[in-house]
């Protein structure tokens, strides 16, 4: 039993970087009409940004303010990207899009690549997370723990945001009719670099959370970003809790497989997927796209 | 959906006759290869991904679905290949059939699935489904994992064509690859293609024609996904291995790379591009990783100032189709 509660705690935080992860995609695609396929490489450059801020001699600044310091930076990074770039596809096909990021991700991981090699390189877990607890049925690193607390507070915070603030409003009605709310006087492409700010930050926040966990490498964006993507076939990007929820419960049904039959466990999202798709073609929230 | 087309496709009504021009003059230029000295095993790896870029642009070009998991049946069609010609000892034509059926079931399942969307779930679908083929090819045993099927025999073609031959093998793919890029023209330009087309300018529209415009989309899907595999099993003979780098997603993405710098729906881009990106490659090859952020630089550029590609803008510049 206790190696089932582990895997299954695996399976929550993965769930969590799922969330994170397709949570960012809903609210980018939303507002921009484009499927983010730089996601993966920009949630690796959040890991990255906190592995230097603690490595460089001048700064070594750690897991604390690497938290909100990281998402910041890559959010910065990702709004000139939108400004100088994305911005020209308004109008054109949804492929454009996607081409286009995909272009940026690989320009992204290569240019790690060159400089790190393909290795992953270790991130210490801060010392307030250290150690664990024995929680009677099982042993909880508190690392893990904390991952999992903190990555559904984030997600439910700004689904708040989204959802139930006057801010979140705006998005919601550029969303749904872009040219009224300008008319209202709202600055919707600045909005819209926000959004993608906020989408692209979400990412590299996952990627801090997951430095400890996984390891830095250059290519630790890469296929976990098309596991997202079948996440969000499966969830469909028409709701923010909707791509919450999706994302925490593939996770776990991940972690389960890795216990019931392992040989499975890197394939069980993607055959989810294909069954969803017989059975509801719209996805589970339901929305044709 | 109409931006695809506005700003990448050439206006101008088809003229049958140009393209058959340039047809043969493409033919005859890669007939005299063997004759220049250029190195044959590179125009051959050229001639496999430029059938494979055609075989995608089938699909995205003609009928506005974008594949991004093709080199699923390119990986799968050189797996069942290679398999077949190493383990059963099967003669080249039967080698190249069981590739060829192998990427038809695969093509006709992973439509049956991801034609239920559109646009870009579509893309998703298919990347997710190469990455569930990646993991699956990882773990069975006839593929031999990590390492590939390698050392696979050549063999004679219909007892005849001796392929250990460079010069006899790189007739046979190119053979193989006119063939190939002849019955996709004919796909092109036949009753079928013109639906595909009008599905592509305007879905809604076609349905309210009466067309089932689900069954056109799985046909192109197929016919795409066949021709893919086609390209895969000639791949076998020149590269005589299969391994998984032809089943990865970086594969699908260097598919869809050649057919943007050649053209998207133009006859002859595909082939331009595929050449493009392997000379690029070739010349490359000693850079290591900056090769990936030359091909993403190529992406974003095209993708922000070349949409037509290549051929697309010597098209719109001739006001020809080609």
């Amino acid at each position: 039993m206790q190696a089932l509660y582990a895997q299954l705690l695996v399976g929550l935080i993965n769930g969590s970087f799922y969330a994170l992860l397709s949570l960012g995609l809903a609210v980018i695609f939303g507002m921009l009409n484009i499927i983010n396929f730089a996601h993966g490489a920009l949630y690796m450059m959040g890991a990255f940004v906190a592995y230097f801020l603690l490595n460089n001699d001048y700064l070594s600044i750690g897991y604390w303010p690497a938290l909100i310091v990281a998402p910041i930076v890559v959010g910065i990074f990702g709004m000139i990207l939108e400004r100088t770039m994305l911005q020209w596809l308004t109008g054109l096909d949804h492929l454009y899009g996607l081409l286009l990021t995909f272009g940026i991700a690989l320009i992204v991981q290569g240019v790690f690549q060159n400089y790190f090699g393909s290795s992953g390189m270790p991130y210490a877990i801060p010392d307030q997370l250290k150690g664990g607890m024995n929680l009677g049925f099982m042993f909880l690193p508190i690392y893990r723990g904390w991952v999992v607390i903190f990555s559904l507070v984030v997600c439910i915070a700004t689904w708040f945001l989204i959802e139930k603030t006057r801010l979140g409003a705006y998005l919601r009605a550029a969303t749904e009719n872009p040219t009224l709310v300008r008319a209202f006087g709202v600055n919707v492409p600045r909005m819209i670099t926000l959004t993608y700010g906020l989408g692209v930050g979400l990412a590299a926040l996952a990627g801090v959370l997951s430095a400890p966990i996984n390891q830095v490498r250059p290519l630790m964006g890469a296929d976990l970003i098309i596991v997202v993507f079948a996440v969000v076939v499966i969830g469909g990007m028409g709701s923010i809790m909707g791509s919450i929820i999706t994302g925490f419960a593939l996770g776990v049904i991940e972690g389960m497989t890795k216990y019931f039959y392992p040989e499975a466990s890197n394939t069980v999202v993607f055959v989810l997927m294909v069954l969803v798709l017989l059975v509801k073609p719209t996805g589970l929230t339901g929305r044709a796209a | 959906m109409t931006a695809l087309t506005d700003d990448t496709l050439p206006v101008a009504p088809r003229a049958i006759r140009d393209e058959m021009i340039v047809f043969v003059v493409m033919a005859l230029l890669l007939a005299s290869v063997p004759f220049t000295g250029i190195y044959p095993f590179f125009v051959m790896q050229a001639l496999c991904f430029a059938l494979l870029a055609c075989a995608f642009n089938l699909l995205i070009g003609y009928g506005g679905l974008l594949s991004f998991g093709h080199a699923m049946f390119l990986g799968t069609a050189g797996y069942c290949s290679a398999h077949a010609l190493k383990v059963w000892g099967l003669p080249p034509e039967l080698g190249i059939l069981v590739g060829v059926a192998g990427a038809l079931v695969l093509s006709i399942v992973t439509g049956y699935i991801s034609i239920r969307r559109q646009g870009i779930y579509f893309s998703m679908i298919t990347l997710a489904l190469s990455q569930l083929l990646y993991f699956l090819y990882l773990q069975t045993p006839f593929t031999h994992g990590e390492d590939g099927i390698q050392g696979i025999p050549q063999g004679h073609l219909f007892g005849v064509f001796d392929m250990t031959k460079p010069t006899v093998l790189y007739y046979v793919v190119l053979v193989g690859f006119l063939a190939g890029f002849l019955l996709i023209y004919r796909i092109i330009n036949s009753p079928f293609g013109e639906v595909l087309k009008a599905i592509r300018e305007n879905e809604p529209r076609a349905i309210s024609l009466g067309y089932r415009t689900d069954q056109y989309k799985f046909l192109a899907f197929v016919l795409s996904g066949t021709l893919a595999g086609f390209a895969g099993s000639l791949k076998v003979f020149v590269a005589q291995n299969a391994s998984l780098t032809d089943v990865h997603w970086s594969m699908s993405g260097e598919v869809v790379l050649m057919t943007l710098v050649g053209g998207l729906g133009t006859v002859f881009g595909p082939v331009v591009g595929a050449f493009a990106i392997i000379a690029m490659q070739q010349y490359l090859a000693g850079f290591g990783q900056w090769v990936t952020v030359i091909q993403g630089s190529i992406f974003v550029i095209c993708v922000l100032t070349f949409r037509r590609g290549v051929i697309g803008e010597i098209a719109h510049y001739l006001r020809r189709s080609l």
